[in-house]
């Protein structure tokens, strides 16, 4: 199997999502674009949210399209950077909080 | 004969240098010609920019009323920027303007509407009559504009530059990619961000850049990559909170530009395999509502040597202005300016105008949608 999953024409692709539903499809593009739009936050501000987003939830659709999009916004690799080391704090933060869990276990279980 | 002083590699003076230029390395993308065969040699869909203004309804492009009369006086700079469309530098010591051609210039100035006298380069400064051509126009009440690299304002024999720019109220135009270090070095060679900080502290003490009309300082910046300019209004907010908190320094505006796919810049996207996507991306990115606002449509574009242009991309392209009747170069030299063939025209245009029709649009004086 040498063909790669993800394929570089995918995202421009991405409107034809609408073939099977094209209402939700307006829907949900609209809204999206809504949500991008200048606002309590700059744009330039959600682009690298998204970027971090895109790197935790590991969509490389989303880490091309919004690696572009952060660059074209103004955002620097060492901005960008900065932005993935949040989403990786907070993952990495996920895992390691629950410890305390395991730790409410240790001290109920242990002597 | 130039007065950039020592402008030699080994100079201890020596200014940044990200690269060398294309004519000094023998290159055969030094040659326009080679250029447009690289640009033309595409096969992705959208790049046929005629074609594009057709769709929309805009071919032929033509001429509006003409406000900026923009004169490269040379391509000598201190620096070797790894995106420079004219491929300027140290080296380039004989492509400059002489005095006959800078009087040449003020006598067509006097026959047109332009209210703005816009000199650029390779480092505008470093031409021996640039302090003269910049007098004169001030002289004829017209607005000048210095189209400044920031790092030649260190230079040992420019120390007095600043007051004389201030001194006639010309308009600093400055070369800032970026407002941190990494993208402005990274494009512009190692140290330029320090030296460019401490050149804008120079003009803030001599009045620029703190909302004073007669010395107004203006930022402009071209991406560091292969991607677009981004929303001018918004980086310019950012900028100014950067630059003012990090380094104390102020700036009146910001200009964003694209970066055009000639010389320098077609070189670094062929190198790193950046072309066809850069291209798709300004075609894709093609903006019918950017094309009324083109510099092409508003500016007279002189070369070193007197040839008339209608923008600075098509000079370094070698693409000379037509005449009325379609005639390629039929405007001859500056000295032979006829003012009605000029407006006559049809503007000459190319596949890298994509370049200014993308997203935003892009001038020398920024966006234009």
């Amino acid at each position: 199997m040498s063909e790669p999953y993800y394929k570089h024409e995918h995202l421009p692709q991405f409107p034809q999502i609408a073939t099977g539903n094209a209402t939700l499809a307006s829907k949900f593009f609209d809204y999206y674009g809504a949500v991008f739009a200048e606002g309590a936050l700059t744009a330039r501000e959600k682009s690298l949210i998204a970027l971090a987003v895109a790197h935790a939830v590991q969509c490389p659709y989303c880490i091309d399209a919004y690696s572009n999009d952060a660059l074209e916004k103004g955002a620097d690799l060492e901005q960008m950077t900065e932005a993935i080391h949040v989403a990786c704090a907070i993952r990495g933060g996920a895992s390691l909080v629950h410890g305390t869990q395991m730790l409410e276990h240790v001290r109920k279980k242990g002597m | 004969m130039a007065t950039g002083g020592d402008l030699s590699l080994e100079s201890a003076d020596a200014s940044p240098q990200r690269t060398l230029t294309l004519a000094r390395r023998g290159d055969a993308l030094a040659e326009p010609a080679a250029q447009l065969r690289a640009l033309d040699a595409l096969t992705a869909p959208g790049l046929d920019f005629d074609a594009r203004l057709a769709a929309a309804g805009l071919e032929p492009l033509r001429p509006a009323r003409l406000e900026y009369f923009q004169v490269n006086v040379g391509k000598l700079c201190n620096m070797s920027c790894r995106h420079c469309h004219v491929d300027a530098g140290p080296d380039r010591v004989r492509e400059q303007m002489d005095a006959a051609t800078v009087d040449a210039c003020l006598d067509a100035l006097d026959r047109t509407s332009a209210h703005t006298v816009d000199i650029t380069g390779g480092a505008p400064e470093l031409n021996a009559h640039f302090r003269r051509l910049v007098t004169a126009c001030v002289a004829r009440g017209k607005h000048v504009i210095d189209r400044c690299n920031l790092t030649v304002l260190l230079l040992p024999t420019q120390r007095d530059l600043p007051e004389f720019l201030a001194a006639h109220g010309v308009e600093v135009v400055c070369s800032l990619p970026h407002w941190r270090a990494r993208n402005t070095d990274a494009q512009r060679g190692d140290g330029t961000f320090e030296r460019s900080i401490r050149a804008l502290r120079r003009l803030n003490e001599v009045g620029y850049g703190v909302g004073d009309p007669a010395r107004r300082l203006t930022l402009m910046s071209n991406p560091a990559g292969a991607f677009l300019s981004g929303n001018q209004a918004a980086l310019e907010v950012e900028w100014r909170a950067g630059l003012t908190r990090e380094h104390g320094v102020s700036f009146d505006r910001l200009i964003c530009l694209n970066n055009m796919p000639i010389s320098r810049y077609l070189e670094w996207l062929i190198e790193t395999g950046n072309l066809v996507g850069y291209m798709e991306r300004l075609a894709n990115a093609f903006n019918p509502a950017a094309v009324a606002g083109l510099m092409c449509r508003n500016t007279l574009s002189v070369s070193w040597d007197g040839r008339v242009y209608d923008c600075d991309f098509n000079q370094m392209l070698g693409l000379e202005a037509e005449d009325a009747s379609g005639r390629a170069g039929g405007l001859g030299h500056i000295r032979d300016f006829d003012p009605d063939a000029f407006a006559g025209r049809r503007v000459v245009t190319a596949r890298h105008c994509l370049g200014c029709t993308a997203g935003n649009g892009s001038s020398c004086g920024g966006a234009t949608a």
